[in-house]
């Protein structure tokens, strides 16, 4: 498996990451060394083997159905929740205009 | 008076008991350290008033006879730990100026033991590196140097404290603070600990909660403490572990009273050797350090066996490709939407804000990870990449589980070297990488490991010994590493150059 | 089979449909935190730190949205699967603060299970049919953008973000927009039922994502285009309609049909790309490192069957077995809140036949004219039951029932009490009867004569005539009787 720059700008539009013709040429150097690397998991004989779920055996836990038990994962507290927006606007966050 | 900053957590803490001192003049006294090493670049922000008001309250609650676990320590927080009104910005860009509304639970348990702030420490941004080189704030410079170069010790060669916790592994070798947090995903509290001649454990995964703290991969995300000794350590996790309903993966255990159980006493205990461990062509020193592990811990009245771990040579590329995926996942909230640096070139729309947002606010470490996260989760990669890494893990986890059958605790070296200077590796990503080699394997499984100093190498620096054990057996490893401790007799310090 | 076709010019077309219905789970507070759930709130009020995806949060289930989606499950009669993941869904927008959506691709909560619809001629549904059903998975929702309130920015409200949804994937199993409407009306009908979706579709509670293709008759499946978040019954049909003809007259052309998202218009009925979401294909699913396999135990699963109540079919075959029309069945078991106080009436020991036709009469005319729901129904299943016993056991008759009711309806009193105070009780005193029936044959020779020369059928004349003498309180068969025997 070889990356190309046009791979590589693939990936970097699905990751959301500009990046520049040399970064990219960079970047396929790189990332054809570190996954040409790990490609030798594929010597790994793993039939009949199931992928790592929970590395510690350890059961899923429920919350209960109850509103703002705990402050630290309640509601009611925008100004906590807008505190560091770079663009705050009359209790929204503002974002470039989108069009659906 | 003795100079308080040479004194452990244990120290501090019944020193300040008995009224040797008071914690107000230990956290003056470790905030003037901390000020006067600003050529170390540990801190990304100083907190002497949060350790002072602690150390009020500490002095207030021992005059009212109401002294809690940590009353009169202070301590140095990883800047991957969220603090409330102080900023959180994982050593990136991108969280500059981020200021929390919310503490950490860690950290927070911390503070309700007693303990303060001297600041937030620098780390390899998102926790991703192996050196501190990867930071937004500059790379931190180890207070080691190599006794190889002139009268001169400024003008030696900077060494890199490790990663990614180099931050705390430099201020606590350094006496800046006495004890830090850290975390470890691939070896980040146990490799920096080796480099600078301190201790450090990585609890089993769920034993300490991940909420509050920015995640970087979260199935082997986990906080620990890093300081002096194996006792300090004890003491310090035994304050940052603890069940919590908001961290669905967290333990529903009790805390052990590890500092209580603490015995070096190792007899009717079996030590592995992991026979894969054995690199060709390392470090005599790394080798010849470990055969004197084996020794001290015999000394200590341990059968000594072989073991075999036979997936170890995999565990570093099953490693490379589940952390970055799990990484590319959990930065994506990194967007400039609600938080954190906004990019927005004129006239650009949502999606080149984010383009550019992400581009400028994530270091070229933290890109090339997210990229390689992205790639083997995208379409028609997902098995042939993420699935065989997670079945490569499992066999991983059945290796150590077969082990432990024969052996209680696994003795290794932590890291395949000694620190190597700042720029060595940076241009070559996978040589970073390969020092991780001894470390992720218990992280891929989730066991409690620590490092302790055992020796210095040829060249002066010092060398870490690894202590892996069964899932939820701390004590198993405290104990080995404390036996380790004992022997080794590990007092060399960096000389004061800063 | 429906022969819902598209006449084109190379022929007929067959539509296939398939609908993925989002339902939002009926909970009091969020999927993975506490933040409430409620509508209408203000902007980013009910918004944890969770939820508004700040470094370090964590999610942790709600049981309770386990708990409906597991039940919902059992209501189609799917397969609950013991064990199940959630999976992170990857992609970039500003409505979802994690960067990722918290879903469930590989192992859903719910596998394979079925609905019913029932044949409609009106509606061109002509055979009852089973729509197949993929699964149900359980996921978050996204916040909402608000486009209009600044010249050059998006406003985003995150109160939706992390709110729980059910996805109902069915098989492509629908051929005409009726099938599809009957099917969406069937869905919410048992979503209230069993209580884990209040239906709700203006507020957005529930809403289709529509796959339409089409084909020649015999082919294989086309390319499909998926309509997101269409929010009523109507505008799903309407959806079909329009997809289905613009594909067609695409094929015919000699296009094809591109595999995309589109978006409805409600106020033109039509369909249109949907831009912003072109480039997301490509999800990155993969289980969430965040939380650990949900495994559910046979006493849960056993509570969740416990707690699921009568559903739609099986009260509307217990009330055709107790003689109720098919059609009366249909209507009154089609809404939850009906059937309950159906239910409750027939609990007062009303006979099921008589008050079925006077609940789907009476009833539901009254309510029609008052603009209420049956929620808020001033007449309460005991005091109905009251008033249909008093016709039962002959006090009074139908025609005063009437009457009666007008006046519960007014007054609230009881039934009993009306007809004490009003004197409307019926008579079966066959002197009191006969001496009208004498009148009245005295007051109409004509009639008289004309019936005895042969034309029966003005017994219903005399009947009415003598009801009306006794405005309506004469027991009409004793007055059958006495009459026959008066005009001998």
């Amino acid at each position: 498996m070889t990356i190309d720059q046009a791979t590589v700008r693939k990936i970097a539009s699905l990751a959301r990451i500009a990046i520049s013709d040399a970064e990219a040429d960079g970047l396929a150097g790189e990332l054809n060394n570190i996954l040409g690397w790990v490609e030798q998991l594929g010597e790994v004989d793993v039939s009949g083997v199931e992928p790592m779920t929970a590395v510690i055996p350890n059961q899923l836990r429920l919350r209960d159905d109850v509103i703002d038990a705990d402050p630290l994962t309640g509601g009611n507290r925008r100004d906590d929740i807008l505190a560091n927006a770079p663009e705050p606007q009359h209790g929204f966050f503002g974002v470039p205009k989108v069009i659906e | 008076m003795t100079d308080l900053t040479n004194l452990t957590v244990a120290q501090i803490r019944d020193g300040h008991r008995a009224g040797d001192f008071s914690a107000v003049e230990v956290a003056e006294a470790f905030s003037a350290n901390v000020a006067g090493a600003k050529a170390l670049n540990a801190f990304i922000v100083e907190t002497p008033d949060h350790a002072l008001a602690a150390a009020k309250a500490a002095d207030a609650d021992r005059a009212a006879g109401t002294l809690k676990p940590l009353s009169g320590v202070p301590i140095g927080m990883k800047d991957l730990f969220c603090t409330n009104g102080v900023q959180t910005t994982a050593a990136s860009h991108m969280l500059e100026g981020f200021v929390p509304r919310y503490e950490s639970t860690v950290s927070q348990k911390l503070w309700d033991a007693g303990a303060g702030m001297l600041g937030k420490l620098n780390l390899d941004q998102f926790a991703m590196g192996s050196s501190n080189e990867t930071s937004y704030f500059g790379n931190v410079i180890s207070p080691w140097k190599r006794n190889d170069g002139g009268p001169n010790l400024k003008e030696r060669a900077a060494l890199a404290p490790g990663g990614s916790s180099g931050g705390s592994s430099a201020a606590i070798a350094a006496r800046l603070c006495p004890a830090a947090t850290g975390t470890d995903t691939g070896g980040s509290i146990r490799q920096p600990a080796a480099f600078t001649g301190i201790s450090g454990i990585k609890p089993t995964y769920g034993r300490c909660s991940r909420w509050g703290i920015v995640a970087f991969a979260s199935s082997l995300d986990q906080a620990g403490p890093m300081a002096r000794t194996v006792q300090d350590c004890a003491i310090l996790l035994e304050n940052m572990a603890g069940f919590d309903p908001k961290d669905a993966t967290s333990l529903d255990m009790a805390v052990p009273n590890w500092e209580a159980a603490l015995s070096s006493d190792l007899a009717g205990k079996t030590v592995g050797i992991p026979r894969e461990y054995r690199l060709k062509g390392i470090d005599p020193d790394i080798d010849a350090m470990w055969d004197a592990g084996i020794a001290m811990l015999k000394d200590a009245g341990a059968e000594v066996v072989e073991i075999s771990l036979p997936h170890t040579k995999y565990a570093l590329p099953a490693y490379y490709i589940i952390a970055p995926a799990e990484a590319s996942s959990n930065l994506a909230r990194y967007d400039g939407v609600r938080y954190g640096l906004r990019d927005l070139p004129q006239g650009a729309g949502l999606q080149d804000m984010y383009a550019a947002t992400r581009a400028d606010g994530f270091g070229p470490e933290v890109k090339r990870r997210i990229m390689i996260g992205t790639y083997v989760l995208s379409a028609g990669f997902y098995d042939a990449y993420y699935t065989q890494a997670q079945k490569v893990r499992t066999l991983i986890s059945r290796d150590f589980t077969a082990a432990f059958g024969t052996c209680d605790v696994i003795l290794a070296p932590t890291a395949p070297s000694a620190a190597f200077g700042l720029g060595e590796k940076t241009s070559d990503p996978l040589a970073m990488y390969l020092n991780d080699v001894f470390a992720v394997p218990a992280s891929l499984a989730g066991l409690p490991a620590m490092s302790v100093p055992a020796a210095l190498n040829r060249e002066g620096l010092p060398l870490g010994l690894q202590i892996i054990g069964k899932a939820f057996d701390e004590q198993g490893v405290l104990n080995a590493g404390l036996a380790i401790e004992e022997r080794a007799g590990f007092t060399a310090r960096a000389e004061k150059w800063w | 089979m429906s022969d819902y076709r598209i006449k084109g010019e190379t022929g007929e077309w067959e539509v296939v449909i398939g609908l993925e219905v989002h339902a939002q789970v009926t909970s009091n507070a969020k999927l993975f935190s506490g933040a409430a759930t409620a509508f209408g709130a203000e902007p980013n009020t009910q918004v944890s730190l969770v939820d508004a995806a700040m470094p370090g949060m964590l999610p942790v289930p709600n049981r309770e949205c386990i708990r409906q989606a597991v039940r919902t499950g059992m209501a189609i009669e799917a397969q609950i699967n013991k064990w199940s993941r959630f999976d992170r869904k990857n992609y970039f927008y500003a409505d979802l603060p994690q960067g990722y959506q918290i879903s469930q691709l590989y192992h859903p909560l719910v596998g394979e299970g079925s609905l019913h619809i029932e044949a409609d001629e009106k509606a061109g549904i002509a055979a009852d049919k089973v729509i197949g059903i993929e699964r149900i998975h359980v996921e978050q929702d996204a916040g909402k953008l608000m486009h209009d309130q600044h010249p050059t920015m998006s406003y985003v409200d995150l109160n939706r973000s992390g709110v729980a949804l059910m996805e109902i994937v069915s098989k492509p199993d629908m051929r005409s927009p009726a099938e599809a409407g009957a099917y969406v009306r069937k869905l919410r009908s048992i979503l209230r039922y069993v209580g884990s979706c209040d239906g709700n579709m203006e507020e957005g509670s529930m809403r289709a994502d529509v796959n339409v293709s089409v084909r020649k008759p015999g082919d294989p499946f086309g390319t499909r285009t998926e309509t997101k978040n269409v929010n009523s019954v109507r505008f799903v049909m309407q959806t079909i309609e329009y997809e289905a003809k613009r594909q067609v007259e695409l094929l015919e052309s000699g296009g094809t049909v591109d595999q995309e998202t589109r978006l409805f218009n409600p106020d033109t009925g039509t369909t249109r790309t949907m831009r912003s979401k072109e480039d997301a294909h490509d999800y990155r699913y993969f289980p969430d490192p965040d939380l650990l396999p949900l495994e559910l135990d046979d006493a849960f699963l056993a509570e969740c069957r416990e707690s699921l109540p009568e559903l739609p079919d099986a009260k509307r075959a217990r009330y055709e077995a107790a003689g109720i029309s098919a059609y009366n069945a249909g209507v009154l078991t089609a809404e939850v809140e009906s059937a309950r106080w159906f239910d409750a009436l027939l609990e007062t020991g009303a006979e099921p036949k008589a008050a079925a036709n006077w609940v789907t009469s009476e009833l539901f005319g009254a309510l029609n004219r008052l603009g209420k729901d049956i929620a808020d129904c001033p007449v309460t299943p005991a005091q109905a039951g009251e008033l249909l016993g008093l016709v039962a056991d002959g006090t009074i008759s139908g025609s005063i029932a009437k009457q009666v009711f007008e006046i519960m309806l007014e007054t609230g009193d009881g039934a009993a009490a009306i007809v004490e105070r009003e004197g409307l009780k019926q008579t079966s005193d066959t002197g009191a009867i006969e001496a009208v029936i004498a009148e009245v044959l005295a007051k109409n020779p004509g009639q008289l004569e004309q019936y005895r020369g042969g034309k029966e059928a003005l017994f219903g004349f005399f009947v009415g005539q003598t009801m009306k003498a006794m405005q309506g309180k004469a027991n009409p068969q004793v007055v059958n009787e006495l009459l026959k025997k008066a005009l001998g």
